[in-house]
């Protein structure tokens, strides 16, 4: 039997329908779709796929179930090493790690790895056995600070490890940037609160509205002064400090970081307003500063909430765009439109609204520092882009509050938390991982990095006891 | 969830609340503030700290009826009724030491928020003047509670109807017009604070003001909060809430306040509407 060429595609919404809602815009396989996908796989030994993954997922192992239909089997597999399937078969950035070494990939399309693991998720919230219960208890409590991809991991990780785990979350919710930051149409809410959930359930204990750095300290709680005393901190606090460009005008009225707007839409649900309380502010022309999952995120945001055009500008070209292909391709579908080689130099207004952007085009030169070409402005180019809105897409730095908070915390620069490999900190008893020691990376990496510490944090806790 | 210990009407449209919150009453010092939810679709409201009992576990917050939010906590929520979510302490502490003497602005519902500065100025061995103001006598309150920590209390009201007629910042300039003052704070509405600024810096004396800024989450995510000081962005919410007031771009921070005025009142509007059916 030949190998399809071709990964069995997905269906998605219509562009024309779903600029108008916010459900999901891919709608996932159904059974006969991931069986025949799972028939591509050549079910290589050893795996480069399994190299290609930051939690190292058995991928050829529950591709092979699901070609065999055992789903049930399929999930558990994926479960020994990833607690957020249905997040990371959605948003995982699959085509530079896994499928990018996919030795199919190298003739053909690569397998469709994250489709399939999206699909083992899926199946395993309409049909499947969730397993919650945990045993073995060990001696040993861990508090995580932040709820997040890095602090959920680690707190599932040790939790089925046997510890007694508590995570404080400083929003009314947990889920940190999978519920602030990434719209419904991308990852919904709801998929999000059931893995909270499920965590949950096996006995890990989620307290929201509870910040850290304010109410109480780091120190706090390694010492048990007004709450509970732990034998060991995990800080995965992430990046949530949105960064501006401090250009003149950028206070204006109608000028949102992407977090307050996305903060606005996705956990306050601005899209519901005035049924909800939070009211966001979309004019008809929308402009998004950067050229990030970020950025396509707000920009498509915004056509939702009904802008009548939505445009990304870029100092860069698309080939430097750091946004998933399959984002930039969502975006152009739905008829964003792509200002490319542009970079603001301020912003322009009318009583206290921002009424257009003056922009100057851009030319690429050398790499810079990054690697990627360095964009220089071509003298003279100013131009004006009317606009009504903008959102400023363009990166986040570490949250500060806890960095601030904890003498003795070695950072590095732009506040990022230092750890040796291990994600130990500087701090005795403190580790810490995801964006707040990487800076803004993906949710995939945060998980690896909860995923290490946990099992870093189980060593030292097994060898203390010894 | 966060239960309602007390209520009271402290003026017309402004009504204190004292909250169940044993974490936040410990760890809250003066000039924090909380954000609270009220329900499962409510909007997150900054509030600041009016008073903290550590040993009762309670806050207080001062609330006046604006938009939706704020009047639908006024006329719906009554003690032992539950809040949905309340997180805190944010902000930046004022910074309490002993100046010498000090004076205390407050405006409107500025009022409670001086409070619990002038009483820890006046721990602190201050000698404490508290200047405050409202529109009318209506709409005063707390001039006993202040009276108890301050050494002196100033009452204005916009139409004479109490204490001298005119603006809190006249009260600040006749103060500074007979005496040395080492350190003032101004808190209450965004005019008022630029004109308590406008005094302080003909007499050369430096004012602090508070900001209540449009916010989300209050912790430096949304930059909603962001305000001129010094001709650079800062966020009220991580960098202050408390800045020199000679630093404050007030028209910005008076423009950036205005962005949701249309929202705020379709919300106000449609809710008490459906109130009337």
């Amino acid at each position: 039997m030949s190998i399809r060429e071709e990964q069995v595609s997905m269906p998605q919404q219509d562009p024309e329908k779903r600029v108008e809602n916010f459900d999901e815009v891919p709608l996932g396989y159904d059974a006969e779709a991931a069986i025949a996908e799972a028939e591509r796989c050549l079910q290589c030994d050893p795996a480069p796929c399994i190299e290609g993954c930051p939690v190292g997922i058995n991928i050829p192992k529950f591709i092979d179930e699901i070609r065999n239909e055992k789903f049930q089997e399929a999930i558990d597999t994926i479960k020994e090493s990833n607690n957020l399937p249905a997040v990371c078969g959605r948003v995982c950035p699959q085509e530079e790690q896994c499928q990018e070494v996919c030795t199919l990939g190298q003739s053909f399309e690569p397998v469709s790895i994250g489709r399939l693991e999206r699909f083992a998720a899926d199946w395993e919230r309409k049909h499947g056995q969730v397993e919650n219960s945990v045993d073995n208890e060990e001696d040993g409590r861990i508090a995580v600070v932040g709820s997040g991809p890095s602090g959920l991991t680690a707190a599932s990780d040790l939790r089925h490890l046997g510890y007694d785990v508590t995570v404080y979350e400083q929003f009314h919710q947990a889920g940190g940037v999978l519920v602030y930051g990434i719209p419904e149409f991308r990852l919904p809410n709801e998929i999000v609160a059931r893995e909270v959930e499920n965590l949950r359930e096996t006995g890990v204990d989620i307290e929201t509205n509870k910040v850290v750095g304010r109410l109480f300290t780091v120190d706090d709680l390694l010492e048990g002064n007004r709450v509970d005393q732990f034998d060991a901190v995990f800080i995965g606090t992430g990046a949530g400090l949105p960064y501006f460009l401090n250009l003149p005008g950028e206070n204006l009225n109608g000028i949102y970081s992407a977090n307050e707007f996305l903060t606005r839409v996705n956990l306050m649900r601005a899209f519901k307003f005035p049924e909800y309380d939070t009211p966001v502010k979309v004019g008809d022309r929308v402009a998004t500063i950067g050229g990030g999952n970020v950025a396509m995120d707000s920009a498509r945001t915004a056509l939702r909430l009904g802008a009548e055009s939505s445009m990304i500008i870029y100092r860069r070209s698309e080939d430097e765009m750091p946004a998933r292909d399959e984002e930039i391709q969502h975006a152009r579908e739905e008829g964003i439109d792509f200002r490319l080689l542009r970079n603001p130099k301020r912003f322009l207004g009318d009583d206290g609204e921002v009424e257009s952007i003056e922009c100057v085009e851009m030319e690429l030169g050398e790499p810079d520092e990054s690697g990627r070409p360095r964009p220089t402005s071509v003298e003279g180019s100013e131009f004006d882009i009317p606009v009504d809105t903008v959102i400023m897409a363009i990166g986040n730095a570490p949250h500060p509050l806890v960095t601030r908070t904890t003498d003795g915390l070695e950072t590095g620069e732009g506040g990022t938390i230092k750890t040796d490999e291990g994600g130990k900190t500087s701090r005795e008893r403190v580790w810490a991982g995801g964006d707040i020691v990487t800076g803004a990376a993906t949710v995939i990496r945060a998980m690896g990095a909860g995923k290490t510490a946990a099992g870093d944090i189980h060593d030292w806790l097994c060898q203390k006891d010894s | 969830m966060k239960k309602i210990i007390e209520k009271k009407k402290v003026g017309e449209g402004v009504r204190e609340y004292k909250l169940s919150a044993p974490l936040i009453a410990e760890a809250s010092k003066p000039g924090q503030f909380i954000v609270l939810r009220l329900h499962e679709k409510g909007e997150r409201i900054p509030l600041t700290i009016a008073d903290a009992d550590k040993d009762e576990g309670t806050i207080k917050v001062v609330v006046q009826s604006a938009g939706k939010s704020t009047v639908q906590l006024n006329r719906e929520f009554e003690a032992g009724d539950e809040i949905n979510d309340l997180a805190g302490p944010l902000g930046n502490p004022s910074e309490i030491e002993n100046y010498g003497n000090v004076v205390v602005i407050g405006g409107g519902v500025g009022i409670a928020l001086i409070y619990p500065i002038a009483k820890a100025l006046n721990e602190a061995g201050n000698q404490v003047t508290s200047i405050i103001g409202a529109q009318t006598a209506e709409k005063l309150f707390y001039q006993d509670r202040i009276g108890g920590v301050s050494d002196r209390v100033i009452v204005t009201t916009d139409d004479g109807t109490a204490g001298k007629e005119g603006f809190t910042s006249d009260a600040f300039r006749e103060v500074l017009e007979t005496e040395e003052v080492d350190r003032s704070w101004a808190i209450g509405p965004v005019m008022m604070m630029k004109a308590c600024q406008e005094v302080a810096a003909d007499y050369d004396t430096e004012l602090v003001v508070s900001l209540n800024t449009i916010m989300v989450d209050g912790t430096g995510m949304c930059g909603g909060c962001r305000v001129e000081v010094n001709g650079e962005a800062k966020f009220a919410c991580v960098d202050g809430p408390e800045f020199r007031a000679s630093d404050v771009d007030f028209e910005v921070l008076a423009q950036r306040t205005r962005t949701y005025e249309e929202e705020e009142e379709c919300a106000l509007s449609q809710y008490l509407e459906g109130d009337e059916e």
